[in-house]
């Protein structure tokens, strides 16, 4: 028996697409939103709190402001309740930096029961990593760009 | 600006942005992983047209706490190295500034699979 052919298959993918509930766009986006913005609000908490307590500058605050939403996205993955909060906020949860700390601890965590070189070593970075490595090569060509350009104009 | 107008400058910025990575999610067909590697890429485009600082100065931790703010982050420090090491500052300067966030990254969930196992 042959795979299905090409153009059933269309018509069938067409058939789904008509019989699937149309995705709540509006309330998805809103959900984003609001939750987002609470993260956010959240981080300018955090970063008030060190520029008051331990007198950094507004501009120095932002690492240690990162690396405790990073502490606390991690906390709150381990306890299960970050993944809670993401089937209802979507984006608002996976955008903020501590979604990405989220998606290090989840899949260290998914797979610690392979030992921790190949398991938890290895599978960290298999959602972060794209991030990283785009992150890079388009930092690279843009500061390139940028730094050509203030040679050429400096 | 009052301290008050940059708390809520922080949740109407950083609420729209993750609006727009919502929209992305549900009317393109691109996985989170794209939209995640676009959010980056536009973050060191918008830092390299000097768009972004301005938007941190406006917005706080609406700027600095979403996703795009690592890819300026990335391109602030190889610029800033720039400075010091002319080309090879492009290099060594990269993760300048962003090293306090992958490293907090790293190290919180190593230790977090010492602590927690998995749910669900």
């Amino acid at each position: 028996m042959s795979v299905s052919s090409g153009s059933s298959r269309k018509s069938y993918t067409a058939l789904v697409d008509t019989m699937r509930p149309a995705k709540p766009v509006l309330r998805n986006v809103l959900r984003a939103f609001w939750v987002g913005g609470v993260v956010c609000f959240i981080g300018e908490c955090v970063e008030e709190f060190f520029v008051h307590a331990f007198h950094f500058s507004e501009k120095t605050a932002g690492n240690p402001t990162v690396a405790i939403m990073i502490l606390l996205a991690v906390i709150l993955t381990g306890f299960g309740v970050y993944d809670k909060i993401s089937q209802y906020a979507g984006a608002g949860t996976a955008v903020p930096v501590t979604g990405f700390a989220n998606s290090i601890a989840s899949a260290a965590l998914e797979h610690k029961t392979e030992g921790y070189v190949v398991g938890v070593g290895t599978n960290m970075f298999k959602i972060a990593g794209p991030v990283i490595v785009f992150g890079v090569v388009a930092a690279f060509v843009v500061s390139f760009v940028v730094y050509a350009y203030i040679r050429l104009h400096g | 600006m009052g301290t008050l107008a940059i708390f809520l400058a922080a949740f109407f910025v950083g609420g729209l942005i993750c609006a727009i990575g919502q929209l992305l999610f549900d009317l393109t067909k691109l996985t989170p992983a794209h939209v995640m590697v676009i959010f980056v890429v536009a973050g060191a485009i918008l830092e390299g047209l000097g768009w972004y600082d301005p938007l941190i100065r406006f917005a706080g931790a609406g700027a600095t706490v979403p996703i795009t703010s690592f890819g300026s982050s990335l391109v602030h420090g190889a610029i800033e190295e720039t400075r010091h090491y002319g080309w090879l500052g492009l290099v060594t300067g990269i993760f300048e500034v962003t090293s306090a966030g992958i490293s907090a990254a790293i190290l919180f969930g190593f230790l977090s699979t010492l602590v927690f196992r998995a749910r669900g």
